[in-house]
């Protein structure tokens, strides 16, 4: 009652049209783009180092193999089906997903990017049937151009919207694009969902909700808004005006500037030396630089983390991490990881198996080349990481590099079953039969 | 607004990075250069070889050369995904998950796949095959010399 009374009120968002718009197993679809004979195959994708499985086909969920399972659990089963394993290819993946935005943002005037296989799209202004003609051709699009298939949900919240992509998904009939516009619509979708695959709704929530025998979406809906607010805050109360069709979350349009950046990684065996972890902290220290000198931005501080791996329970344990202040705003990779070795130095503790080390740059801001009467060597510097970055596209990633970096790296990721870069590699290109 | 669902929106696809120099000539003394009223952007081939970059995938051939359609081994294809294949057009196909080049040749009201290279018979689309087309190829590139 609450919910039509709710809908109602608010015209503006039952006319609005949202749509999610999600590749489906994105990276298994990337890696069949060039491998069809994968088509209807089980595949598995690992996160780095191989550790854990973070994308399977639908094949592969179907053998009942988990989400972030850890890869040597699944191995039974994959082995026993003919799994095709891959290490994760983020340049492959990167480069497909940014054809796939490119296509979608010439069918809308707004578009979020959501993460590297989904975005909102804003479709405002179609009548029903339009609507649904319309995402049928930016699927078919998108398949035929690019190679990878995509699931649509529309309707007049981004929450809902997803609960509809959930559809499309789901209900073969839809032929991969579901439209919720009006309110019977809406109230019946509600009714398939369950409460933790709502959008915001995490595991905890959703436990503490199953308590009070809220198991639907529709459940949630239909509550009172004050007891929501109580006991769930501003965010759940969002969330429960957007299933009422109340759109309380609009579309991200500009990626918010950056404020900090990370590169960590875990290793592929146990690190016990300094001199090992000095050499994964310069890596990355070297990377980040560079990652915030593509964006023009400088930081202020920088925090170094160790810790070992707590699921060995046997082991010793040990995390802790520690924030420097760089002595002006940089982005030059020599300051950053002479700041950063500085860092590790204090925190590093002999005796223990390093597990994962990372480097993270804090008060990112646009880098401005003015110089302090004091810092005469910056501009020095600054030509410096001009021509390594220059010398380092021309020739590859790592061609020149800071010493302290280290040439053996025993500690490298590990990525056994990786694809070749079909998409941004020459030598990668994939060879077809004449 | 009923023929909606015809329009495509296209934004202005990127471009590579081209540099156009806006004087030739410095601003010192001296006599202006002739040129600088006619620099025009530099050719780049990436605009006249890609038209769909989100749809163009660059990929190598590799075997006995396909004489007929001017193909060697190590070439490097254009390959567009956007365009619909047609009648004679040499294209990628994707046959029991394998891709390879071929030439499409419809006949009566049959689809084939030929070889362009007398020596190898043409293949006739069967159901069974799971052929499909996997893109269609706009270019190749050949090394001059070797």
């Amino acid at each position: 009652m609450l919910y039509t009374k709710l809908l109602h009120k608010d015209h503006n968002s039952i006319n609005k049209s949202i749509a999610l718009i999600d590749c489906n197993n994105f990276y298994a679809s990337c890696e069949r783009i060039f491998n069809p004979k994968l088509i209807g195959h089980p595949i598995v994708v690992l996160s780095n180092n191989d550790g854990c499985i973070i994308a399977r086909s639908k094949e592969a969920k179907k053998l009942g193999i988990k989400m972030g399972e850890p890869y040597f659990k699944a191995k039974n089963i994959i082995e026993k089906n003919n799994v095709r394993v891959f290490s994760s290819n983020y340049s492959l993946y990167g480069d497909i997903s940014q054809r796939v935005m490119e296509i979608l943002s010439s069918f809308a005037s707004d578009i979020e990017i959501y993460s590297i296989d989904e975005a909102f799209l804003n479709l405002n202004g179609f009548e029903n049937y339009e609507l649904n003609t319309y995402c049928h051709k930016i699927r078919k699009i998108i398949k035929k151009w690019v190679g990878i298939p995509v699931s649509i949900g529309v309707a007049p919240t981004k929450t809902l919207s997803k609960i509809a992509n959930l559809l499309a998904k789901k209900k073969l009939n839809y032929n991969g694009v579901c439209i919720l516009k009006n309110l019977i619509e809406i109230k019946n979708a509600l009714k398939l969902i369950p409460i933790e695959d709502v959008w915001g709704i995490g595991r905890k929530l959703s436990l503490f909700l199953k308590k009070y025998n809220i198991n639907s979406a529709y459940h949630f809906s239909q509550m009172d808004r004050g007891w929501i607010r109580k006991n769930m805050g501003v965010v759940g109360e969002k969330t429960y005006l957007e299933l009422n069709g109340i759109s309380c979350l609009d579309l991200d349009l500009l990626p918010s500037d950056k404020k900090s950046c990370c590169v960590s990684r875990s290793f592929s065996k146990p690190i016990e030396k300094l001199l090992d972890l000095e050499e994964s902290i310069s890596t990355y220290g070297s990377r980040v630089s560079e990652k915030i000198r593509e964006e023009g931005l400088a930081a202020e501080s920088l925090s170094v983390f160790v810790l070992t791996n707590h699921f060995k329970r046997r082991e010793k344990q040990y995390s802790n991490s520690i924030k420097m202040h760089l002595p002006f705003p940089t982005n030059n990779s020599i300051n950053i990881i002479k700041s950063a070795l500085e860092g590790i130095r204090k925190i590093y503790r002999p005796g223990y198996r390093y597990k994962k080390t990372g480097v993270i740059l804090y008060g990112l801001s646009k880098h401005n080349t003015t110089k302090g009467l004091l810092d005469c060597d910056r501009e020095v510097s600054d030509s410096i990481m001009n021509a390594v970055d220059k010398i380092n596209n021309k020739y590859g990633s790592s061609t020149l590099k800071v010493a302290s970096e280290g040439l053996e790296k025993v500690w490298k990721m590990k990525r056994a079953n990786v694809s070749p870069c079909y998409t941004t590699r020459f030598d990668d290109l994939i060879e077809v039969k004449l | 607004m009923s023929k909606k669902n015809d329009i495509l929106i296209f934004k202005n696809e990127p471009k590579s990075k081209r540099i156009t120099p806006f004087f030739l000539d410095s601003v010192s003394a001296g006599f202006p250069s002739p040129a600088t009223d006619y620099m025009e952007a530099k050719l780049d081939l990436n605009e006249y070889l890609v038209r769909r970059p989100t749809a163009t995938y660059i990929v190598k051939a590799k075997g006995p050369s396909m004489t007929d359609a001017g193909i060697s081994s190590g070439d490097l294809l254009i390959v567009d995904r956007s365009i619909t294949p047609r009648n004679n057009n040499i294209v990628i196909a994707s046959i029991f998950g394998d891709l390879t080049v071929k030439k499409l040749k419809k006949k009566d009201h049959s689809l084939f796949l030929i070889s362009a290279n007398s020596e190898y018979p043409s293949i006739q689309i069967k159901e069974e095959m799971e052929c499909f087309i996997w893109g269609v190829v706009t270019y190749v590139i050949h090394k001059a010399t070797t």
